[in-house]
């Protein structure tokens, strides 16, 4: 894996451009700092280098001296230092940055070099691009277009492969169109610590296969699929669905758990049709979890909750509800809203003079991008003064304090009164004011149901559990009869009898950069592609769920190193 | 896995003789089957067990390599050249007498159990092809003829040990 040490920089010359780069940096992403593109299909940034798909040959070059005396050798017809070339070329991915080091990567050699590999590779290859789902981002298309000849030579037979492989519950295989780079091996091998897949009956007919009995079924296969430089391995679930190129890229976050992978959500005309990672070398690196790939099913799952009445009538009798028993609200938050829901939570919760619970969700971690607090925000509720403590998984509290008479009236934004402990008794006795998405237990015993938004429908912020804000965007439209959850939340509190609040997302975040004091002077549109870790001194004596993962090493195992 | 201890005894010794175990997979799956004849996939879970790999490592190698067999094969293994200097000389003519001669057909077990035919690619002894390996023992020049003569002296080692 290329972890340059970050101290010692050498420079570089890389078809006459210098650049100083860390040493051990390699040739493909030296020449990526300047701009120039070495083709590539077996090297990946975050896996180990084998050198197997040879595409991406350059010439080197290291500066002449003299064998005996060691000084330069200066060829008089430029004034400079001799460059001594190796005739023959070498792979890019396996040469490492050292001082004077040069390369060219446009000769008329190079590209014969190129033209050469591309033809061995599609030897085999179906040329299915027209009913392959990789096309429109597959590097072997794309650089056949770039360095492929245009015609075959090739009069032999193609080989004959198995077409259809179930490689696992969710990575369907081609073994035609495998161009043997190895990738997916090394991932599940090093990223993933599930060594079942490999290359049998090795030569001609060399096939990419689990082991007998055994199947690529852990959390992490379909990142085998993302990291496929062609389209040998393919998503079950995505698989003919959707031309690549009609589908629009919006940057979102996996909000399975606390470590806020990056993502991309692939939508088009409303309707998403997948979700796969994006970069981010502080948090995900380039890999998510399979089961934050689902997360989409719920915009149309059968359980959507949608209104049939307008949001002013429900509100009308939400008030009608708040009013009724002054004094004697809960507010329940979430650790899976927005850090603005949350502070318009905190406001609402402060405009009914009630106190503000949060329903915690834990779960085992893996080790590597799902943690074990499955609330991606609980760190929001913190930063925004909704809770000034860790939250329980049951809202005992809540129940207490029902059956005391003290709570009449309970607005829970998006959790399930009774999934966090509550009966069916103490439901009951209370007037449930429920914003949410799905259809549970506490939408159907909610006096007031007021449908919102999924995250995929919104945008808002984050913070993961390095207490990184994070922000995700609207991928696509809300249906009709669902509200947005600010909107909504900014108008309870009028109801309530608080003062005004902004509806809209510019407009909180001035409210939260003038109020929250980690979050003081940022704004949304500030916040980085890769988030901004924010100061998280005020809760570092808070004993925190997590355990190690990816880019986290909890602050508890820190201390005790 | 049943080895013999002779087997076992030869397998714990021939491990520390690599600087990492996975370097002894090969010898490993050499010694099995010389002791049980082929590689039947509990072998492969055995040695990657054995050597701390997975069993897909060692998967692969027995796939790479075609003299590691992944079925039985029958009492005596007939290689029968086919590498261009016998097959110029009739190293086919060959194969198909012995092929008759025990009513099987190359790759295949015969019916009882005595005889495996293969094609083997170069025995290394060009001058005096076609060639033949039966078992660990080379035979020179056997043309049809020779080759019915070889045969009928298998039936006869297999009349005499039943």
């Amino acid at each position: 894996m290329t972890s340059p040490a970050k101290t010692e920089l050498v420079t570089v010359n890389i078809d006459g451009k210098e650049i100083a780069v860390p040493k051990g940096t390699n040739v493909i992403e030296a020449a990526r700092l300047v701009g120039v593109d070495v083709p590539h299909y077996c090297y990946h940034p975050k896996l180990s280098v084998v050198g197997n798909c040879r595409m991406c040959l350059v010439e080197m070059g290291m500066p002449a001296v003299d064998p005996a005396t060691k000084a330069p050798v200066i060829d008089p017809a430029t004034g400079r230092q001799k460059i001594n070339w190796i005739p023959r070329p070498q792979i890019g991915c396996a040469t490492n940055a050292s001082p004077g080091l040069h390369i060219r990567t446009q000769t008329p050699q190079i590209k014969d070099c190129r033209e050469g590999v591309m033809e061995f590779l599609l030897i085999n290859h179906p040329l299915d691009c027209p009913i392959c789902d990789q096309a429109g981002e597959c590097k072997l298309q794309e650089q056949s277009t770039g360095y492929g000849r245009g015609y075959s030579r090739f009069v032999e037979q193609k080989n004959v492969k198995p077409k259809r492989t179930q490689l696992g519950p969710r990575v369907t295989l081609d073994d035609e169109r495998c161009i043997l780079c190895s990738r997916c091996i090394r991932f599940s091998k090093e990223i993933a610590k599930d060594d079942v897949l490999g290359f049998i009956d090795r030569g001609s007919y060399s096939t990419l296969t689990c082991y007998p009995g055994r199947k690529l079924e852990n959390n992490y296969s379909l990142n085998t699929v993302d990291i496929c430089p062609v389209g040998a391995l393919t998503s079950t679930d995505f698989r003919f669905k959707m031309r690549v190129w009609f589908l629009k890229q919006t940057n979102s976050l996996d909000t399975e758990s606390s470590v806020g992978a990056n993502t991309v959500v692939w939508s088009r005309e409303g309707v998403i049709y997948r979700i796969t990672p994006r970069r981010n070398d502080e948090v995900n690196d380039t890999w998510m979890a399979d089961s934050g790939r689902l997360l989409y099913k719920a915009v149309r799952a059968e359980s959507r909750l949608v209104a049939k009445d307008s949001l002013a009538a429900l509100l009308a009798r939400a008030e009608t509800i708040l009013r009724l028993s002054p004094g004697l609200a809960a507010v329940v938050g979430s650790g899976q809203s927005s850090v603005e829901e949350q502070f318009m939570t905190r406001q609402l919760a402060r405009a009914l003079k009630a106190p503000a619970y949060l329903v915690s969700r834990t779960d085992s971690g893996d080790g590597i991008l799902v943690s074990a607090d499955r609330n991606p925000n609980v760190r929001g509720a913190l930063v925004t003064g909704l809770i000034d403590a860790l939250p329980q998984s049951y809202l005992d509290e809540l129940g207490t304090a029902i059956d005391r008479g003290e709570v009449r009236t309970v607005v829970s934004v998006g959790e399930d009164l009774m999934a966090a402990g509550l009966s069916a008794a103490q439901l009951a006795k209370v007037s449930v004011i429920y914003l949410g998405t799905q259809v549970c237990a506490s939408s159907v015993a909610g006096a007031v149901v007021i449908p919102t938004l999924t995250v995929f429908e919104k945008s808002g912020t984050m913070v993961n559990q390095q207490f990184r804000l994070q922000r995700f965007a609207k991928a696509v439209a809300g249906p009709v009869g669902a509200f947005d959850d600010l909107d909504v939340l900014a108008r309870l509190i009028t109801a309530a009898g608080g003062s005004a609040e902004p509806s809209d997302l510019a407009g909180v975040w001035g409210r939260l950069a003038a109020d929250v004091p980690a979050l003081r002077g940022l704004s949304y549109a500030a916040v980085p592609e890769t988030g901004v870790v924010l100061d998280s001194s005020p809760w570092a004596a808070l004993p925190f769920v997590e355990g190690e993962s990816l880019h986290h090493r909890p602050a508890r195992a820190v201390a005790n190193a | 896995m049943n080895l013999k201890p002779e087997t076992l005894a030869r397998i714990d010794e021939v491990i520390p003789h690599y600087p990492s175990k996975r370097s002894a997979t090969l010898p490993l799956l050499h010694l099995i089957q010389e002791d049980v004849g082929y590689i039947p996939p509990e072998a492969i879970e055995w040695v990657a067990a054995r050597l701390e790999l997975q069993p897909i490592n060692v998967y692969e190698v027995v796939t790479f390599y075609p003299m590691f067999r992944q079925k039985p094969i029958g009492r005596r293994h007939i290689k029968v050249c086919r590498t261009l200097s016998c097959a110029l000389l009739g190293a086919y003519k060959t194969c198909e007498a012995f092929e008759s001669a025990f009513g099987v057909r190359r790759g295949e077990v015969s019916a009882d159990g005595e005889v495996t035919v293969d094609f083997v690619e170069c025995l290394a002894s060009c001058g005096t092809a076609p060639v033949v390996m039966i078992d660990d023992a080379l035979h020179e020049k056997v043309d049809v003829a020779r080759a019915q003569e070889l045969s009928a002296q298998i039936r006869r080692e297999a009349a005499a040990r039943s």
